[in-house]
């Protein structure tokens, strides 16, 4: 069989590596999370998260031979039917999903659960390829941008009514890919600017005090530029606009978001204000991972992330068992491979010879840092708790096959760059 | 243009890796304060149950309270030695109930090596100062208080119902997360009705803890401790005295009797026969004792009032009075014969008005009566006529709160039947059907169905003269000192007060001089009531009896029905009018119907 033949010698044998090293680690984390000295259960129990883990672990083996045996236009030409048959399942959800921990974002095939959510992301990262690939496609023209964040809206919007706020707020990423295809970097400013009047907002308690620093700041504007009408109209209005916007967080955070959402961004901004009610992840977090020191306790002698200080160890909050056993080396480590394996996709999405492989493979790495950055930084305090899970690291079938198929569509990709003869 | 952008998100990437290092060094190696927290193996978190709140009766009598009850908890890393004879002997165990024990332990799905699980459950059954003094020899053994139910009465176990340890399918459907494993929870009677007002909220106090487990007195000198917020206590619309001498009577007999203050729809009295002692139903033996109760082929567990539907008989026929009235079909001087070849009577009476036709029972009276209710000749088709009919019938006896469940606070009430076209069109499978298909239910049998406590009600309401308040167990609730509001409606029915009028004259009558002559009579009250015989072939009779007194203003409205003890007028009529003589003088003179009830020979 040439193609097989063709394909071991042509894939990216360093990202595959970057992702088996990653994958193994999570497993070891996760038998460690639930080992105990105690009870002396074997790592392939399937009592236990990390027996189970090796059995998606198998799947995900399997469903890579599957991507890479299929033909590399497949991708491609399916691309929308992938990306409707996800969104029809999405939407079967709220009716005729099972409701796990809060969200209802599972479906139910027997005893056996999966989330629609953590495909969908690979069904739209294939879609926004095909798209800003095809011909004719304009970044700069209003209508192709309006129909690109309707592909990434429509599914952010059915796993926002899953409840599943985390996951939904992936999908946001994509800005940062059409940036990197010539949209405008105003949009990532100008949603910069939103974030930090949103936190400024609920940092400064009294709002006046924002208002007086905006009229000061619109008078200076006002005092050293050019005294035309125009401008003086358009700095008013854009402060008038900051006004209300500080009026309309205060009206969110305290009527549209639910108690448990309002809570983690408090936790967020002073976590130790009530390091007990809603602060409580977050300081069992920290302190874990704190405790871990330089070099860490030791693989399985943890004692925070074993004793149920911790909630959610071996998904969300996987990375403590990191911090605490394996200290700062270890949180070392285990950043540098996730930096390694971003960095060794946007390089490999640079060199694609179609711009629809490019633009997948900037998804993949983009979906890959929000994971990443959101995860990780939530364990040490410097992101609200969203509950999204560490790529290939946190235990669960759905999340490791979802990124796996991920991953390795664009490898595939990759591996057959050369046979595309393409405009770029 | 798009030209440096690669490099920008590159760099981006890499600066957030970069923040992570930098922060996770900070908490790690220079910030101290983590190991030492983590070092005071953190903070412990305690849940302090609450109180459940107290029921008391209308007097102010306390019926329900709490006791306090100790389990055995362990914390199994914690016990290094153990001297398993002396704990044998402290705990009044054997070493093989000892190893058994063990081995439960670890079978244990909340079991965890490092956190409190119970080891024993309610020790205030074994000797517990003995315990008290040795717990301190056993290491990784505590003592672990809580409360549980305790009763002072015997009575009323159906309707005030029984806590116990909440089931997984009931910690799963509690989406507010607010119970725990272990917590307890109401499960029937006013204990699951009123739950959201009894449980009351727990409190958490917060312990730092070494790795050793030993506890280091409180987290944040208890700045972020909780207080636990007792439930709400719960004041009974029941007198409880008249509600033990209810079960008294209905000692050996299956049944029901319902005691209702019309004025307010306060149920005095509300007793299940058979029931069974409350306590039963708490702490160590709760399982043990629920099995038995449970399987009792007697249901003692099946509360009657509520979830009994029987055929009403015949004191349905004061309804049917009350419809023929209103439609005008009749009037209070209607006289028709007895004529007994269309449906069997009894007693000896030929040509009767309405008030003497209640009196007397008498079934072809109320046969014609509904005749003319139902064929009214709106229609020339006797089938389209009869549907005409029904349908106003089925309006105005549903008004009567027959057919749905009333709205009682109580879990499971059942609403029995009122048969509507409908119902008609599907029993008769879509075959025409006119009145003389249906005609039984003019007497209170054929498909009608009721529970007692609409039966009650419907006392209740004919002493209002045309209204109800839906009847309730609790007036008030905690501070607020009000019942809930929907127990302050006043429900109308179709009917008008004057046709009313008429029906409590010819329910005196049936107490004076008719049916229920014998039994039902007091010295100086007047009773209204009617008897009602529902048929069960083969077996005997259900003995029915509804009555109010005193005919004016009235204070009390009673339904009996007993199972399979004959006519109306002995066992239901003789229970009705003690329970009233109970409630209005505080105490009964007439010792022969009292001996007669509690003799229970109805059927000689």
């Amino acid at each position: 069989m040439i193609r097989e033949d063709n394909i071991t010698h042509k894939i990216d044998w360093v990202t595959v590596s970057i992702y088996f090293a990653i994958v193994f680690l999570g497993w070891l984390n996760i038998y460690a999370v639930t080992y105990d000295e105690n009870v002396s259960t074997s790592i392939f129990s399937l009592d236990l998260n990390s027996g189970r883990q090796l059995i998606f672990i198998a799947g995900a083996v399997l469903i890579i031979s599957a991507i890479l045996i299929i033909d590399r236009q497949f991708y491609e030409t399916f691309a929308y039917i992938i990306y409707g048959f996800l969104l029809v399942l999405l939407l079967l959800v709220p009716m005729i999903g099972k409701e796990v921990g809060g969200n209802k974002a599972w479906l139910g095939i027997g005893s056996f659960g999966v989330q629609p959510s953590e495909f969908a992301k690979f069904a739209t990262a294939l879609v926004v390829a095909q798209m800003i690939g095809s011909i004719g496609f304009k970044m700069d023209n209003f209508r192709n941008q309006l129909m690109l964040f309707a592909l990434i809206g429509a599914p952010m919007l059915l796993i926002f009514l899953q409840k599943d706020t985390g996951t939904a707020l992936v999908f946001s990423v994509f800005v940062i890919v059409f940036f990197r295809e010539g949209m405008s970097p105003f949009i990532i400013l100008i949603g910069i600017g939103c974030a930090i009047i949103f936190v400024l907002t609920l940092l400064v308690e009294n709002q006046y005090y924002l208002y007086v620093g905006i009229a000061a700041l619109l008078g200076l504007a006002i005092i050293m530029g050019r005294k035309k009408f125009k401008r003086i109209a358009l700095l008013a209005t854009g402060a008038l606009v900051i006004v209300m916007m500080i009026e309309s967080v205060d009206y969110i955070v305290t009527d549209v978001l639910k108690p448990h959402q309002q809570n983690r961004i408090k936790a967020l901004i002073n976590p130790d204000a009530d390091p007990l009610g809603y602060g409580w992840n977050v300081t069992q977090s920290k302190i874990a991972i704190g405790s871990g020191g330089f070099l860490g306790k030791g693989f399985l002698e943890g004692t925070q992330t074993k004793f149920d200080f911790v909630p959610e160890q071996s998904t969300d909050f996987i990375f403590c068992t990191i911090g605490e056993e394996h200290g700062w080396v270890g949180s070392l480590f285990t950043i540098a491979l996730f930096m390694l394996l971003l960095l060794r996709v946007v390089f490999l999405a640079e060199r694609q010879k179609n711009k629809f492989a490019r633009v997948y493979g900037y998804s993949v790495a983009c979906i890959l840092f929000f994971h990443f950055a959101v995860n990780i930084g939530m364990t040490i305090g410097l992101f609200p708790v969203i509950g999204i899970p560490l790529p290939f690291f946190s235990y669960g079938g759905s999340s490791l096959w979802g990124f796996t198929i991920l991953l390795f569509i664009f490898l595939k990709l990759d591996a057959h760059r050369m046979q595309v003869l393409q405009r770029l | 243009m798009n030209e440096g952008r690669k490099e920008i998100i590159q760099i981006a990437f890499v600066a957030v890796g970069i923040i992570f290092l930098v922060k996770l060094f900070f908490i790690q190696v220079i910030d101290r304060r983590y190991k030492e927290l983590a070092n005071s193996n953190a903070i412990l978190k305690v849940i302090d149950p609450p109180v459940r709140g107290l029921i008391r009766d209308r007097n102010g009598k306390l019926m329900v309270y709490n006791t306090p009850e100790f389990d055995l908890e362990i914390i199994r890393k914690e016990v290094k030695t153990l001297d398993s004879a002396r704990f044998c002997e402290v705990f009044d165990m054997t070493l093989p109930e000892l190893r058994q024990s063990f081995r439960e332990l670890k079978a244990k799905r909340e079991y965890s090596p490092v956190k409190p699980t119970v080891f024993i459950k309610q020790l205030s059954n074994f000797d517990f100062a003995k315990i008290q003094d040795r717990i301190d020899e056993f290491e990784g053994f505590y003592i672990k208080p809580r409360s549980t139910r305790a009763y002072t009465t015997k009575a009323m176990a159906n309707q005030l119902g029984y806590v116990s340890e909440i089931s997984k399918e009931q910690l799963a459907r509690d989406k507010e997360k607010i119970y725990r494993q272990g917590d307890e929870i109401g499960q029937s009677g006013i204990e699951a009705f009123y739950e959201t007002y009894l449980r009351g909220k727990g409190g958490v106090h917060y312990l730092l803890r070494n790795v050793d487990g030993i506890e280091k007195g409180p987290f944040d000198e208890g700045r972020s401790d909780t207080i636990s917020i007792p439930g709400q206590d719960l004041i009974s619309t029941v007198d409880i005295d008249l509600q033990e001498y209810g079960e008294y009577l209905m000692e050996g007999k299956a049944g029901s009797v319902i005691a209702i203050e019309p004025s307010s729809g306060e149920i005095l009295a509300m007793i299940s026969g058979p029931s069974y002692d409350p306590t039963m139903l708490t702490g160590r033996n709760y399982s043990e004792n629920f099995k038995l109760i449970s399987s009792d082929t007697n249901k003692p567990l099946f509360n009657r009032p509520l979830m009994a539907q029987y055929r009403p008989g015949s004191i349905f026929k004061i309804a049917q009075a009350m419809v023929a009235l209103q439609e005008g079909v009749i009037t209070p001087d209607t006289r028709i014969p007895c004529d007994r070849d269309v449906i069997g009577c009894h007693g000896p009476h030929s040509n009767e008005d309405l008030r003497g036709a209640i009196t007397h029972s008498c079934n072809p009276y109320f046969h014609q009566a509904l005749r003319r209710m139902v064929n009214q000749g709106k229609s020339d088709n006797p089938f389209d006529d009869s549907r005409i009919g029904l349908k106003e019938w089925t309006t105005h006896i549903s008004s009567f709160g027959f057919g749905k469940p009333l709205g009682i606070d109580l879990p499971n009430e059942k609403g029995g039947l009122v048969p509507n076209v409908d119902y008609y069109d599907k029993a008769y499978g879509g075959r025409p059907w006119k009145f003389s298909n249906i005609y039984s239910i003019a007497i209170g049998e054929g498909e009608n169905l009721v529970v007692p406590l609409q039966m009650a009600n419907f006392a209740a309401t004919i002493a209002n003269k045309g209204y109800y308040i839906t009847p309730h167990l609790i007036k008030a609730i905690g501070d607020s000192l009000k019942p809930l509001p929907q127990f302050t409606e006043k429900h109308y029915t179709t009917i008008d007060a004057r046709n009313f009028e008429i029906a409590a004259d010819a329910m005196e009558r049936v107490v004076q001089s008719g049916t229920g002559q014998y039994r039902a009579k007091l010295k100086d009250i007047i009773v209204c009531g009617k008897t009602g015989s529902v048929q069960n072939e083969p077996r005997p009779d259900h003995s029915v009896f509804i009555a109010f007194a005193p005919k004016e203003n009235p204070k009390i409205a009673v339904s009996v029905y007993v199972e399979f003890s004959g006519q109306g007028a002995r066992a239901a009529a003789s229970i009705a009018s003690l329970m009233i003589e109970k409630y209005l003088y505080g105490a009964t003179q007439r010792p022969i119907i009292e001996d007669y009830v509690l003799k229970g020979d109805f059927l000689d």
